[in-house]
């Protein structure tokens, strides 16, 4: 099985600390959530992760499966089997959304094997079918632009088609939440929900407890000042909810957790 | 997908280039031979027309950013009769994906020869499609009526020698009310070094008629240079319709020029659309005339250039008439050190009241060494008139190309899938798929031979 293991990970952006020493193992099978108060550096593990490349890493590794994929580009990060589902999806115009998918597939069968023709388009089209008959999604959403004038739910239910697409065994979901409304949030969780099982690690970022009503974590860690400072079950979260973060700031700043 | 930086071009190139040789050609070329009275009138007007005017320089206004100095004027000769059984032959890949769907009909031309054919249903209703020496055998009277109509000899030393010399082409002729449903299609196959390509394109609907159409011109990529001058000719009449797609994939050793206007009458609407991935060096003057009150033209363009390859649009949009609508997009991404030049221009005519014009040229420059010079312009003699223009060069987003690695594909990849998404709002409207698809391919081996 599986597990993506960070270990004491140290990043930068244009030279300042974001990330002071992250330590984190996910394990294939198991949701993860991610708290915290905003500007804690929640995003910037998320696109370390995928290897975004305006974040520094200046310490730590970040083990997936045994290998360090910190030396590795994005793409063979994803081909690995780690997803990236983004707070702020980018849209490319004139590419619709199952042409990308289409060429995403296909990379991944030509990573394997270069002279592979690609996946035939009727296997194709009924593969995606499929995905977007699972996740509830109109059929007319594959023949648009990705994510080109697509409402902010849209955008994060067709984050879940990739997902759903692409079969990751290591998923980040970065702020999912934010933008939804509760009819929204309930689509995309059921979505996530869907694909739970025990091939899928999932780290549920969020600044908000409501989401993990829906998607119902393993265990709930606490970031504060790019460190997870504190890890519990799911009452963690309620907990969080109910008292906010003053708690865990005094106990960071009396000493009483590692910081 | 581009970034809105506006740039300003303050470079001047004014260089000196050196003096053009004159072109080998004379006036026993210029046919004669059991043609029409009017015709060889016609074309022997526009030989004198030729004579006249000098070959264009740096210092004429039209061309200052093209330079010709390194083309071998005088060693381009014109094709004989059946020249292509020398030649290299139409690769199969150019008519198989118009074969293999619907269409209406197809002229393919080939150096010194012609294969033609039409729809019976189409030919009933009087509809003439055909290649221009069968037309000019068999329709002298429309000819008479049609040719030199749109576009005069006397506009430019390659509009007098593409009257003069044109030994192919291409007629569509549409009678009044006539509805074409399936698409027409014409290839001009131009291979062979030092050869002359003179074609001549018309296409003539009537009133209330209705096609589309695509005109493609091809060449494999030869060792030494070759050469194509042109006029296309379009008149769409009151209330009539036409899509008009012409698509340039000449080998990267051809010196290409044409000159193209279309007039639109009384609510006609034109949808006309470039697509450009070859040449060496290509001038394009390209003019829409809205000259019937109500009437409306679109222009759209897309265009990849690699290597040494220099294109030069040369664009007009006239207002002639009020309540007419003009829009123009070109887009182009350019690669190596190849040049693009856009240089348009929106007219509204005195009187040409709620007229609306817009024109827009959008840009990607791929690599450090291209360049891409964007001159839009307006000159406005109306009152109540609403016109606009905007010119943008950037490069690919990051953020998206990241965003396509996050899903496992691969930089190269990532950058043809953006630039193909760049150009498929307009490629989408060439009605052939097959077609569509060899130019995306051809773009996507382009960029990967940029990439190594």
């Amino acid at each position: 099985m599986a597990e993506l293991v960070i270990r004491d990970l140290k990043v930068s952006i244009e030279g300042k600390e974001i990330l002071k020493g992250v330590d984190l193992t996910l394990p294939q099978g198991e949701v993860h959530a991610i708290m915290g108060p905003n500007g804690t550096g929640k995003s910037t593990l998320a696109y370390t992760l995928m290897g975004h490349p305006s974040y520094e890493v200046t310490g730590g590794e970040v083990l997936y499966d045994g290998q360090n994929i910190l030396e590795l580009a994005p793409d063979e990060r994803s081909r690995l089997g780690i997803f990236l589902a983004f707070q702020y999806p980018v849209a490319i115009p004139g590419v619709t959304v199952a042409n990308f998918l289409r060429t995403a597939v296909n990379s991944r069968r030509r990573a394997v094997n270069p002279d592979d023709k690609g996946v035939p388009i009727p296997e194709f089209r009924k593969l995606l079918k499929a995905k977007m008959e699972m996740l509830k999604v109109d059929p007319a959403f594959a023949g648009r632009y990705l994510n080109d004038g697509f409402s902010g739910g849209e955008k994060k239910r067709a984050e879940i088609l990739q997902m759903a697409t692409l079969e990751p065994k290591i998923a980040i979901l970065d702020e999912t939440d934010s933008g939804l409304d509760i009819d929204a949030l309930r689509i995309v969780s059921e979505g996530v929900n869907a694909l739970r099982g025990p091939g899928l690690g999932v780290l549920v970022i969020t600044h908000y407890q409501r989401i993990l009503n829906y998607i119902k974590p393993d265990v709930v860690h606490v970031m504060m000042d790019g460190r997870i400072v504190e890890s519990g079950g799911p009452d963690l979260a309620l907990h969080l909810e109910e008292h906010g973060y003053d708690w865990v700031r005094e106990k960071v700043d009396s000493g009483s957790v590692p910081a | 997908m581009t970034k809105e930086t506006p740039r300003v071009v303050t470079r001047v190139v004014r260089r000196e280039g050196a003096t053009l040789k004159d072109f080998a050609f004379s006036a026993d070329m210029v046919r004669v031979d059991n043609l029409s009275k009017h015709l060889i009138q016609y074309r022997q007007a526009a030989w004198a027309e030729y004579q006249t005017l000098p070959m264009p320089t740096l210092k004429d206004e039209a061309w200052r950013r093209t330079d010709l100095s390194g083309m071998p004027s005088d060693r381009f000769h014109l094709p004989k009769n059946e020249a292509y059984l020398d030649l290299a032959p139409l690769p199969e890949d150019l008519t198989k994906p118009v074969a293999d769907q619907e269409h209406g009909g197809e002229v393919i031309l080939t150096p010194g020869g012609a294969q033609v054919s039409l729809a019976k249903e189409l030919a009933d209703q009087g509809v003439i499609f055909t290649d221009l020496r069968t037309a000019e055998q068999k329709h002298p009277a429309l000819l008479e009526k049609i040719m030199g109509k749109i576009v005069a000899a006397k506009e430019g030393k390659f509009a007098a020698l593409a009257t003069a010399l044109a030994d192919n082409g291409a007629v569509l002729y549409v009678p009044r009310g006539v509805t074409i449903e399936q698409p027409l299609h014409s290839l001009l196959w131009g291979p062979g070094e030092y050869l002359a390509h003179i074609s001549h394109v018309m296409v003539w609907l009537e009133a209330g008629a209705s096609a589309t159409y695509v005109h493609e011109y091809a060449s494999p990529t030869e060792k030494a240079p070759a050469f194509h001058a042109g006029l296309v000719e379009i008149h769409v009449g009151d209330n009539a319709n036409l899509r008009f797609v012409e698509l340039q994939s000449w080998g990267e050793h051809v010196w290409n020029f044409t000159h193209e206007r279309s007039s639109v009458g009384q609510d006609g609407q034109l949808d006309w659309i470039f697509g450009a991935i070859g040449g060496n060096v290509t001038k394009n003057f390209a003019e829409l005339d809205l000259v019937g009150r109500g009437s409306m033209g679109r222009m759209s363009g897309f265009y990849f250039t690699d290597g040494k390859q220099h294109l030069d649009y040369d664009s007009q949009q006239n207002h002639r008439s009020q309540n007419t609508t003009s829009d123009l997009l070109f887009k182009g991404a350019l690669i190596d050190s190849s040049r693009v030049v856009w240089q348009g221009m929106i007219y509204v005519a005195p009187g040409a009241m709620k007229t609306d014009g817009y024109q827009a040229n959008r840009n990607l420059v791929l690599s450090r060494e291209a360049r891409a010079d964007s001159i839009p312009g307006l000159e406005i003699l109306a009152d109540d008139v609403r016109c606009t223009h905007g010119a943008t060069v950037g490069k690919i987003d990051p953020e998206q190309v990241f965003y396509l690695r996050a899903r496992g594909i691969p930089q190269v990849e990532a950058e043809r899938l953006i630039v193909s998404g760049f150009f498929d709002p307009i490629m989408q409207r060439i009605p052939f798929e097959g077609v569509r698809e060899r130019f995306q391919s051809s773009i996507a081996k382009k960029m990967a031979a940029y990439h190594g």
